[in-house]
């Protein structure tokens, strides 16, 4: 048997996934463990928890793939600085201490780390480098359901990639275009991010929830002067108004003067109807991009299938429109299309191209696994460190917990549902979400103020049976993981009224728009995770059972923490989350936890230990 | 280290930016007379460079 660890670290987003004999056994972000969002250091708990799961030692692991060339890398710094000196001078100096110290000597660097899940691990020979962007197609197309699929890889940048083209044909991908740094899709996002005054690498996503609220009325003046976008979708940034090639910000003072406000403070200053259409004009402006970039493709290729990857293909708005014109016949996007799922890619590239191993493909949905690749904990452990908290629970079988969770939803409750394995990748799937009633009229509001005590204005999603997706949503496709935003059904919908319309940004929230206001977008959109019977067996019998009660196949989805924390990773976790919150229920596994019947000392308040995004 | 030098050679040759080597040099040199200066007896030479 072939052991293959891969890893991505010390960027943003570290983690590690196994494969055995090509198949994906595990895989988990090291945030998750450490506690810390987005953290970069070296996956040790992330590896450890690999190694323990899969009852290994770091010396069975036959290769160990890291996920980006460190030396490429490090020539793209040192061309860029030449080409911009003397300005950047900073950043160089910065920088190039930490390059010189450990990460130009990144092999050995990995090699003492690893060293320490196993002293009598001696072979650096094991250690192997992919590039970036193909370990973003690799893990983009190897667990697609496709034989032969376009690839198309979208990120801030790796070494000098930030947009590539490929084509994946039964265990093969060939790399066929690539557009180089400072010219990147992530990087022109995230410039908007910083200029809204969110965090860049974590606040991409709240631009694109704020954008429906907004009108694209900058998309011109973007087009114009930020970015030249041709015909067949590539582009050039005109990076006069930009600062990250060389900087310390992400944007210039040109950038500011050119939309006539400074960068939004994010503890003074208020979101805006300036801001929302600033995040609307420049959500519109990647969806030009990836759509002229798609129809491309298609046309010149002529193959059916688009498989996508990077932390632009986390933009859910951007697939949903791609999908929406019929330009492919099927589209499928990695969970993890972010760094974390570098770790995966690299792994897989390994596996099929170095070592030129046979690709079967999946087709029944993928070969993700439903992403559920994280640890799990069975019922002793549970009961255990429950016992230990002080919590006080009831033990329940299986249907008459499921039961009991349903009656519980119809009554308006907000649960903390902790079951299975954990996700890997951004997106709570029913492993680790907290749920709700997506027909309550308070919920959105009482979700995002009293349970993950973020900004009102925030969207959830809704996971609905896979089965009647098409009734209640424009969309009759798989979409396991949250990446696809389709319309709410017309026969839902509940029209605005004269007056509604003429309401601006944060006020449409208001407005009542669908039977199932709590996952409705104010633009009618929603976030569609469509739950399996194969995968996720019992989060799909809870939703069958709520559709029972109900008449409603779907639930609110949203991930199981607070604002700017870690999805929860163990039981610990999820009952500190559970006590720090207005959360009614926890369920751990066949565990049901009332929070009127907890210890009221218990009660913690921890919101103030993290940051809003 | 040897093996470091060894790749990283190979890297400059598959890539051909044998420009590089010197900026590389250079940067090398500077960082071992920054380690090197920290508290010792090197910290006056750095003066006499610049």
């Amino acid at each position: 048997m072939s052991k293959i660890l891969g890893i991505s670290a010390f960027y943003h987003d570290s983690a590690a996934t196994l494969l055995v004999d090509g198949e994906i056994i595990a895989a988990a972000q090291e945030e998750r463990f450490t506690r810390k969002k987005h953290d970069e250091r070296y996956p040790f708990n992330a590896v450890q928890y690999i190694l323990n799961t899969s009852k290994l030692k770091l010396g069975d692991i036959d290769h160990i793939v890291f996920f980006e060339k460190p030396f490429l890398k490090f020539e793209r710094l040192l061309e860029t600085y030449l080409a911009f000196a003397p300005r950047g001078f900073k950043s160089f100096s910065l920088a190039m201490p930490i390059w010189l110290r450990e990460k130009l000597f990144q092999k050995n660097f990995l090699f003492n780390l690893l060293c320490q899940h196993d002293p009598k691990f001696k072979d650096i020979d094991k250690i192997k480098f992919s590039e970036h962007h193909f370990s973003h197609a690799a893990s983009a197309f190897y667990p697609s359901p496709f034989e032969e699929a376009v690839i198309l890889t979208l990120d801030g940048v790796g070494e000098w990639a930030t947009t590539t083209l490929a084509i994946g044909k039964k265990n093969n991908i060939e790399m066929l275009k690539e557009i180089y740094f400072p010219h990147s899709l992530g990087l022109l996002y995230s410039a908007f991010t910083y200029y809204i005054g969110f965090k860049v690498n974590s606040g991409e996503y709240k631009v694109m929830g704020l954008a429906p609220y907004g009108k694209p009325i900058y998309k011109e003046k973007i087009l114009q002067n930020l970015v030249d976008v041709k015909k067949d979708g590539s582009f050039r940034l005109n990076m006069d108004f930009f600062n990250y090639a060389t900087g310390l910000t992400m944007t210039s003072k040109k950038f500011s003067k050119l939309f006539g406000q400074p960068i939004r403070r994010p503890d003074k200053d208020l979101l805006k109807q300036f801001h929302m259409d600033i995040a609307a004009s420049i959500q519109a402006v990647t969806e030009e991009i990836v759509l002229k970039l798609s129809k491309n493709i298609s046309e010149k290729y002529k193959i059916k299938n688009l498989c996508l990857a990077g932390g632009v293909a986390l933009n859910c708005v951007a697939n949903g429109k791609i999908l929406k014109e019929g330009i492919f016949k099927k589209i499928w996007v990695q969970p993890a299309a972010g760094d974390a799922g570098g770790s995966l890619g690299a792994a897989l590239a390994y596996w099929h191209q170095e070592l030129e191993k046979v690709r079967v493909v999946k087709s029944k949905i993928d070969g993700m696994k439903g992403s559920y690749l994280g640890p799990s904990y069975n019922e002793q452990e549970i009961e255990k460190t429950l016992k230990s908290l002080g919590a006080k629970f009831e033990k329940y079988g299986e249907k008459e917990l499921i039961d009991k969770v349903a009656t519980e939803l119809n009554n308006e409750k907000t649960i903390g549902w902790f079951q299975g394995r954990m996700e890997f990748g951004p997106r709570s799937l029913g492993a680790r979400s907290i749920i709700a009633d997506p027909r309550s009229d308070k919920m959105q509001k009482e979700l995002n103020l009293k349970v993950k005590f973020r900004e009102s204005f925030r969207p959830f999603a809704p996971s609905v049976l896979r089965e009647d997706v098409n009734s209640w949503f424009d969309l009759n496709t798989d979409s396991p993981y949250m990446l696809m935003v389709a319309d709410i059904k017309k026969r839902i919908q509940i029209p605005m009224s004269e007056n509604d319309q003429k309401l601006f940004g944060i006020e449409k929230l208001n407005v009542k728009r669908s039977s199932i206001p709590a996952v409705t977008h104010v633009d009618y959109s929603a976030r569609i995770q469509t739950v399996h019977e194969e995968t996720n067996p019992k989060y799909h019998k809870l939703l069958k059972k709520f559709k029972d009660i109900t008449g409603c196949p779907i639930l609110v989805n949203t991930s199981f923490n607070i604002r700017g924390e870690p999805i929860v990773c163990n039981v610990k976790d999820a009952f500190k989350c559970f006590m720090g919150t207005n959360l009614d229920i926890l369920v751990c596994e066949n565990f049901i936890l009332h929070k009127d019947m907890q210890d009221k000392s218990l009660q913690i308040n921890y919101k103030q230990e993290t940051k809003l995004d | 280290m040897i093996n470091f030098f060894k790749e990283f050679f190979e890297f400059l040759m598959e890539r051909k930016k044998y420009w590089l080597l010197p900026i590389i040099i250079v940067l090398a040199l500077f960082g071992v007379l920054i380690v090197l200066s920290q508290g010792s007896a090197v910290a006056p030479f750095i003066y006499t460079i610049f």
